[in-house]
């Protein structure tokens, strides 16, 4: 894989092969807590520990504008995608389909990819009660069950959000 | 005839009383730490090397009060915290 920028300020990830676009698409799948009571109360946390009414007020007037905040952001994400699917077709009929696709994220985009992955991260790490050494751990990825398949997909995730606060900067 | 005074008794709220409130950031192993320094520098308009300081005091110690004062802006700005993913709550001083 290999991360551009083009001279209008758009990124361009170039030779992509279909693992990493199957982990891309997967984004704003992650990002939705599902029936994850523990992903939910990650990506829309209250403001107190100690005052029941104040975090009841929290969750009635904040948490939905809060939640049409975050669907922007996978929505924005979910349209860029929808570009692979071109170029996967026409690529999956050539011999060597791999490492030919390529991503652009528009620069006006940058924001809601980086909140995207933000949530695809959390999420994923409360569905599985990753812990500070799960995710420190210097052992080498096992990508043969999901847990193992999840923590690849946070770090990679953490590798293009460390990109776009680049970029950002 | 005499005037009589009549003390009535005042109840004030919390919020009221003029006690500042903390915002306080607490740790994630998921955040990473140059978005959260990032989160700081844009929401308080922090400089790098303030925003890297309570970055490291939230990595290392679990928490970092990043702001006091009154309580409807501390709200805000748990709010905007939120919006960034970050784990943050309001107390109030001691």
């Amino acid at each position: 894989m290999e991360i551009t920028r083009t001279d209008d300020g758009d990124l361009l990830l170039l030779h992509l092969d279909l693992f990493l676009v199957e982990l891309l698409r997967q984004i704003p799948l992650n990002a939705d807590p599902g029936d994850s009571d523990a992903a939910r109360e990650r990506l829309f946390s209250v403001p107190t520990s100690s005052d029941p009414k104040a975090n009841d007020d929290w969750k009635n007037y904040v948490h939905p504008g809060m939640r049409q905040l975050f669907e922007t952001a996978t929505e924005t994400v979910k349209r860029d995608l929808e570009t692979f699917e071109q170029m996967d077709e026409q690529q999956l009929d050539e011999p060597s389909a791999r490492a030919h696709c390529t991503l652009r994220i528009p620069a006006g985009h940058f924001e809601n990819w980086l909140n995207a992955l933000n949530q695809a991260r959390l999420a994923l790490a409360a569905r599985h009660a990753f812990t500070d050494s799960d995710l420190d751990t210097d052992e080498p990825l096992s990508l043969i069950d999901q847990r193992g398949l999840s923590l690849f997909q946070i770090h990679f995730y953490g590798f293009l959000q460390e990109c776009l606060i680049r970029e950002l900067r | 005839m005499a005037a009589q005074t009549v003390v009535e008794k005042e109840t004030r709220t919390e919020e009221a009383l003029d006690v500042p409130w903390n915002v306080v950031v607490h740790n994630d192993p998921v955040n990473l730490m140059s978005y959260v320094t990032m989160v700081f520098q844009r929401v308080f308009g922090y400089s790098k090397e303030r925003a890297q300081r309570h970055m490291l005091e939230v990595h290392h110690k679990g928490r970092s009060i990043v702001w006091s004062g009154m309580r409807e802006p501390a709200e805000l700005y748990v709010q905007q915290l939120h919006s960034y993913l970050l784990l943050a709550t309001i107390e109030r001083t001691e």
